[in-house]
């Protein structure tokens, strides 16, 4: 944990309430967790009482109140994907990972989760690991890539 | 420091910008769309960059990375001007080929431009590829031809004319006229007329008043908000600058998505340059107004698109929405008085001030105006963004522009507006586009977002599919809503198991009563659309699921 960054984003925003989702949100994409000191502290520095912190921090699927692992998998699965099969992209990637949406495996190699719609709906079945893009996937090519992965 | 302070500035400084560029000089515009770039453009677009070097063309022929071009299903895409020629699926590999041949020696490579599948016919340009050819493409046509992140590219294309016509030509009461005769219609998904919102908050009380972009378009299937804000952020800005003024408000809002972030950058680069050229800000362009805007994020929930759950989530809290007897045009954000539009209604308002309400009126149907987007995926031969005239027949969109159903499927339905949409059956589809026309058949046109299902789809699977994605979205505030879709996916959840009973479609449209009725926002009283729309054109469908555990287009397992 970057403790420094943190710190620089909350003097950012100190004692400004309204800005609470905006450093939330930069807090998760710096640390990609909100452990519980550090919403202790936003709700400190922009003096928002602890339970709104941990309103927002439990009520969007972005936040997580654990640790992430070293890769993540993002399964698409708006309509479009679905339709195309997105569902047996999602079962073998659960199927090899042993995890569900929104877990990490124990040894924090990969966490899942499943999105909604990322607009580009002509790549269907689309699956996201790391920010890479993998279009018009099926299962056994999803297992295939899968594999690079330490 | 180019900053303008009059009409008259503004103008030399286009002429400036004309004046500069090189008649013919060749360019080559690739698409950076989200699509293409999940097929790799980026590598594309440096193969580009380092063959201009290695042949040192640099000076010579422009490079330029865009919005979205629409044809999503055949990307990576590539656009060489003048010419216009189009090669579509190119590759890093074919990039030394087109800078040799193609850009220096004028000659089309065969092989990379579009054959249709069906004629085997090939159109180099992109104006004789199908897909293009009758789109009518003012919102997003211009985006293959603008770097997105230069302000200059959108002056050079007449950018910011309709902002120092509005500022000094026209009143605010005269703009507030142009658009509310222009007909035009939210795009978003109500379809609510823009210059009656507008009114209503011009003439309610308080100070400040906002006007807010809601680009969170969080259908899924919908992508062409996206695509356009992305490609041509000052177009959206342009429209939001009028719509303040009109409306009096000196501060803005951006709401979109924290997962695009090619849209973030260039969004935020666009504020930047509208800053320093004096189009945001302190006196803009010299005109004694002022206005500003400022971004905020949603952090993933689809309720927040919801107008007065959105202003929940700009003041910093949860995003829940409140009952609105009080309309968020009186009272939004801090109680004050917000007009909130999508991205495509704001991005309409500049070609109504420079071309007039006549203009724009002669474009659609009776009572819907103008173009709309069209973002096409599921069963379709072409994925991607269309715009066509309103009354342009779907079946014209699916089989002229869509590339009709692959692998030789039959259509079965078309589905609009996602999760809170409606399907319609195939037997409808010369139905044209229109927000009243499609809303009478129980399928409302919503954000535009148009879904095509062949005939392997089970119905039933796609009304479970659409509540359990809304199980996961309704923020729990109300009982009908968290609890009305909890029932119904359970009962859906059983029929497509096989473990239908008697009753089920019955208890399923009592449900559906309660919530339409008494769920507290538009999306809880919308969440039972789907389920009516098939139950009317699909209802045999569910029938033989409960009766005999038949599933038509044996796609839920368990039935035969």
């Amino acid at each position: 944990m970057n403790n420094e960054r943190i710190d620089h984003i909350l003097d950012e925003h100190q004692g400004n309430p309204g800005a609470l989702i905006q450093v939330m949100m930069e807090i998760q994409e710096e640390n990609h967790w909100l452990p519980r000191e550090v919403m202790v502290k936003i709700s400190e520095k922009l003096d928002v009482p602890l339970s709104r912190v941990l309103r927002i921090a439990t009520f969007y699927k972005t936040f997580s109140l654990t640790p992430k692992g070293r890769h993540k998998i993002h399964v698409c699965t708006g309509t479009a994907c679905q339709v195309r099969g997105a569902q047996q992209v999602l079962n073998e990637v659960q199927e090899l990972t042993g995890i569900k949406p929104g877990e990490t495996d124990p040894d924090l190699k990969f966490s899942l989760e499943t999105v909604n719609c990322q607009g580009c709906c002509s790549l269907g079945p689309m699956v996201e690991i790391d920010g890479e893009t993998h279009g018009k996937t099926s299962p056994a090519e999803i297992a295939d890539a899968l594999k690079k992965y330490e | 420091m180019p900053r303008i302070n009059s009409a008259a500035e503004l103008e030399t400084l286009r002429e400036g910008i004309l004046a500069k560029k090189v008649p013919d000089k060749p360019c080559i515009s690739i698409c950076a769309g989200i699509a293409c770039l999940g097929l790799g453009n980026g590598k594309v677009i440096s193969a580009f960059e380092d063959e201009l070097k290695k042949q040192s063309l640099e000076d010579k022929v422009e490079l330029r990375a865009t919005g979205c071009h629409g044809f999503c299903e055949k990307g990576p895409l590539v656009v060489i001007y003048p010419e216009e020629i189009c090669y579509v699926e190119v590759k890093p590999e074919d990039v030394p080929e087109i800078v040799a041949k193609t850009v220096v020696d004028k000659q089309v490579i065969d092989r990379l431009v579009y054959t249709d599948p069906a004629t085997g016919s090939k159109a180099a340009l992109q104006s004789e590829i199908p897909f293009y050819k009758n789109q009518m493409r003012l919102l997003i046509g211009n985006s293959p031809k603008i770097n997105p992140q230069s302000i200059e590219d959108y002056l050079a294309i007449g950018g910011y004319a309709a902002l120092a016509k509005a500022l000094f030509e026209m009143s605010p009461e005269e703009v507030l006229q142009e658009i509310k005769t222009a007909n035009l219609r939210g795009r978003g998904g109500g379809g609510f007329p823009a210059g009656s919102k507008w009114e209503t908050a011009r003439n309610a009380p308080g100070e400040p008043k906002y006007v807010i972009v809601n680009a969170h378009e969080g259908e899924p299937g919908a992508f062409m908000d996206r695509a356009l804000f992305t490609g041509n952020p000052h177009l959206v800005l342009e429209g939001l600058i009028i719509g303040a003024y009109t409306i009096g408000s000196s501060q803005g809002f951006i709401y979109t998505r924290h997962d695009t972030p090619v849209l973030r950058k260039n969004l935020d680069l666009a504020l930047e340059q509208a800053r320093e050229y004096g189009f945001l800000g302190k006196n803009i362009m010299g005109s004694g107004f002022d206005f500003d805007i400022e971004v905020h994020l949603d952090v993933g929930i689809f309720v927040s698109g919801e107008s007065s759950a959105l202003m929940r989530s700009i003041e910093g809290k949860a995003p829940e929405p409140r009952p609105k007897y009080i309309r968020t045009s009186v009272s939004g954000i801090w109680d004050k008085p917000s007009n909130l539009n999508n991205v495509e209604t704001w991005a309409n308002v500049p070609q109504i001030i420079n071309n007039g309400s006549a203009w724009y009126s002669s474009i659609g149907t009776e009572r819907s105006k103008g173009t709309k987007l069209i973002s096409l995926s599921g069963n379709i031969v072409n994925s991607g963004v269309v715009e066509i005239p309103m009354g342009t027949s779907l079946r014209e969109i699916i089989f002229d522009f869509g590339g009709g159903i692959p692998n030789g499927k039959k259509l079965k339905a078309i589905h609009f507006g996602g999760p809170m949409g409606g399907s319609i059956p195939e037997s409808l589809i010369d139905t044209p586009l229109d927000f009243d026309a499609l809303s009478k058949l129980g399928a409302s046109l919503g954000a535009g977002d148009m879904l095509v299902l062949d005939e392997d789809t089970c119905m039933v699977e796609i009304a479970r599919f659409f509540l359990e994605f809304l199980s996961g979205e309704s923020c729990g505030k109300c009982v009908p809503c968290r609890e009305g879709i909890r029932q119904m996916l359970g009962i859906l959840t059983r029929m497509t198991a096989g473990k239908g009973k008697e009753g089920d479609l019955e208890l399923l449209e009592e449900i559906s009563e309660v919530v339409g009725e008494a769920a507290l926002c538009s999306l809880g009283r919308s969440v039972q659309k789907p389920l009516l729309s098939m139950f009317k054109y699909f209802r045999d469908e569910f029938e033989a699921h409960i009766k005999e555990k038949k599933c038509p287009a044996q796609y839920c397992k368990g039935l035969s």
